[in-house]
């Protein structure tokens, strides 16, 4: 689909990704970029790949092939954890908080993977909650607040490329809001970040670009701001 | 002398003496098997020959190097991690994608390789293991004596064990260690060299066998057999504290070796026994182990 030249000042690009589990094909030839400094978003239906493409970039998947560059370099041959050092950071879609560790044994957890991330005072002052239940164990949390540990942890490590999947799943409203107003946040600091996403009406409030994902591929972009003349077709992909 | 519910003081807190020292080495022993199992999710059987390779490094270094025991108990744990390091890379790390009954087979058959070898060169009469000078002797206690060298194995053991735990607890790899043993993949999705760490995991948990080895080297005669004869006893510990619990596999440890000293005094036929008859009550009552959390 977009199977081309370059973006000039692509931060992430992704160019015939594909992707297995087992003998299942997942991925069948993802392609996009994530310019520096955006907000893009994977949408798409349950199933359709989004959160593997996620996997897939972060080293993951066992097995995967493609083309998959960040900032410049090819990172797809590498195991995940030196695809983490690059400045990679992952917010898994099960939020991923340890039990056997307290809420800031949590925070602390990911090592810093290049200089700029922000301190653990800033972090908390983002997270007000952490603070105050630092020595909770950290599935203890509710959702939301385990939601915002997954994404503060990450943010300690001076990772300029976020990937969320699915920050927002579960979540009551008002925590809802609260994520969106965080990655608002994040992207005027000059953060990149990848989001995956079901819920359209979220990603409309944050995002400068969406993929929409079916079936391992990516059958369509469309700038946020395009989206009022878009409407039927976003219907049409989503049933939104 | 006074009698303490019909039993003589004397036998009473002997027994008592050599249940705590049996539990201190179930309890180092079941905690690097607690810790493999774990991160690796291998069940380590080739611990009790790790064991043994610990007393016989130390008594092959005093006899053909003259290092006594002291620079030993850092020397053998050391090159028996370093024996285990390479089991790991070659052997271990292709089974962790299967199902624990594959790590058990291959560590049995490698445990049972260890100890034939051993056999087939020393034979299976115990080699004598001097108890260094520093820690012979011993202290009337009144209402009984207390041999040096047994002091030193309790307190020893945990020391091992009280440094481990805070290791894990207190510190980042320790951290990193735990949220490993709930989501390795997570973990190296964040930056963490997991393979290094697991190969680590294991050498720690193989150089604790051997510590223990060293230890019991004084106290049982060094020979090829000293490991199978107890591994079977602390994975009856490690089932009743519950597998790849750190601080469980310690307190059963001492808890267990002090019930079987009881058991002993009060009910000698069933001193052997008495473990695997509360590890059958608690794999009924609480099969996940009595600090272990049901998965």
């Amino acid at each position: 689909m977009l199977d081309g030249p370059r973006v000039a000042d692509a931060l992430l690009t992704v160019r015939g990704l594909n992707a297995w589990y087992g003998e299942s094909h997942i991925l069948h030839g993802m392609d996009f970029d994530v310019r520096r400094g955006e907000v893009a978003t994977l949408l798409g239906r349950n199933g359709a790949g989004k959160s593997t493409t996620l996997k897939s970039i972060m080293g993951i998947v066992p097995r995967r092939t493609g083309i998959v560059d960040f900032d410049g370099r090819s990172i797809i041959g590498l195991p995940a954890n030196r695809i983490a050092r690059q400045g990679l950071g992952y917010v898994p879609e099960e939020r991923g908080i340890f039990a056997s560790l307290n809420v800031r044994e949590n925070l602390l957890l990911p090592p810093v993977v290049r200089p700029g991330g922000m301190t653990l005072d800033e972090v908390h002052a983002l997270f007000p909650p952490l603070l105050e239940r630092s020595s909770s164990q950290g599935t203890k949390l509710s959702g939301g607040e385990q939601q915002m540990l997954a994404i503060a942890r990450i943010l300690r490590t001076g990772a300029n490329l976020l990937l969320l999947d699915e920050p927002t799943e579960g979540l009551a409203p008002v925590i809802v809001q609260q994520i969106g107003a965080i990655i608002r946040q994040l992207k005027a600091k000059g953060l990149t970040v990848l989001l995956v996403e079901q819920n359209f009406h979220f990603a409309a409030t944050v995002a400068d670009r969406h993929y929409i994902v079916e079936h391992g591929r990516v059958i369509d972009a469309i700038d946020n701001d395009q989206i009022p003349v878009n409407r039927q077709k976003l219907q049409a992909y989503l049933g939104v | 002398m006074f009698e303490l519910i019909g039993i003589p003081p004397q036998a009473l807190f002997g027994q008592l003496l050599l249940g705590l020292i049996n539990g201190a080495f179930y309890a180092v022993l079941s905690l690097g098997l607690a810790l493999i199992f774990g991160l690796l999710n291998i069940i380590n059987f080739t611990h009790g020959a790790q064991y043994m390779m610990g007393a016989f490094v130390a008594w092959l270094m005093l006899r053909y190097a003259g290092i006594g025991y002291w620079p030993s108990l850092i020397v053998a744990p050391v090159v028996v991690a370093v024996v285990g390091i390479v089991i790991e890379r070659l052997l271990l790390r292709r089974l962790y994608h299967l199902d624990h009954l594959y790590g058990l087979l291959l560590t049995f058959g490698l445990a049972l390789i260890i100890e034939g070898t051993f056999r087939q060169i020393y034979g299976i009469s115990g080699q004598p293991y001097a108890i260094p000078k520093e820690l012979s002797g011993g202290y009337d206690l009144g209402f009984m004596f207390l041999p040096t060298y047994r002091a030193w194995v309790v307190l020893a053991s945990l020391a091992a064990c009280l440094g481990t735990w805070l290791l894990i607890e207190k510190t980042r790899l320790g951290a990193y260690l735990r949220a490993g043993t709930e989501n390795a993949t997570l973990v190296r999705a964040f930056g963490v060299n997991v393979p290094v760490m697991v190969t680590l995991t294991y050498g720690f948990g193989v150089a604790l066998a051997a510590f223990a080895g060293v230890l019991a080297a004084p106290i049982y005669s060094v020979n090829p057999l000293m490991g199978s004869n107890l591994i079977i006893v602390v994975f009856a510990v490690v089932v009743i504290g519950g597998m790849g619990s750190i601080l469980g596999s310690v307190i059963t440890g001492y808890a267990l070796g002090l019930i079987e000293g009881l058991t002993k005094v009060f009910y000698p036929e069933a001193s052997s026994t008495v473990i695997f008859i509360i590890m059958a009550i608690v794999l009924l009552i609480k099969p996940a182990g009595l600090f272990g959390r049901a998965t």
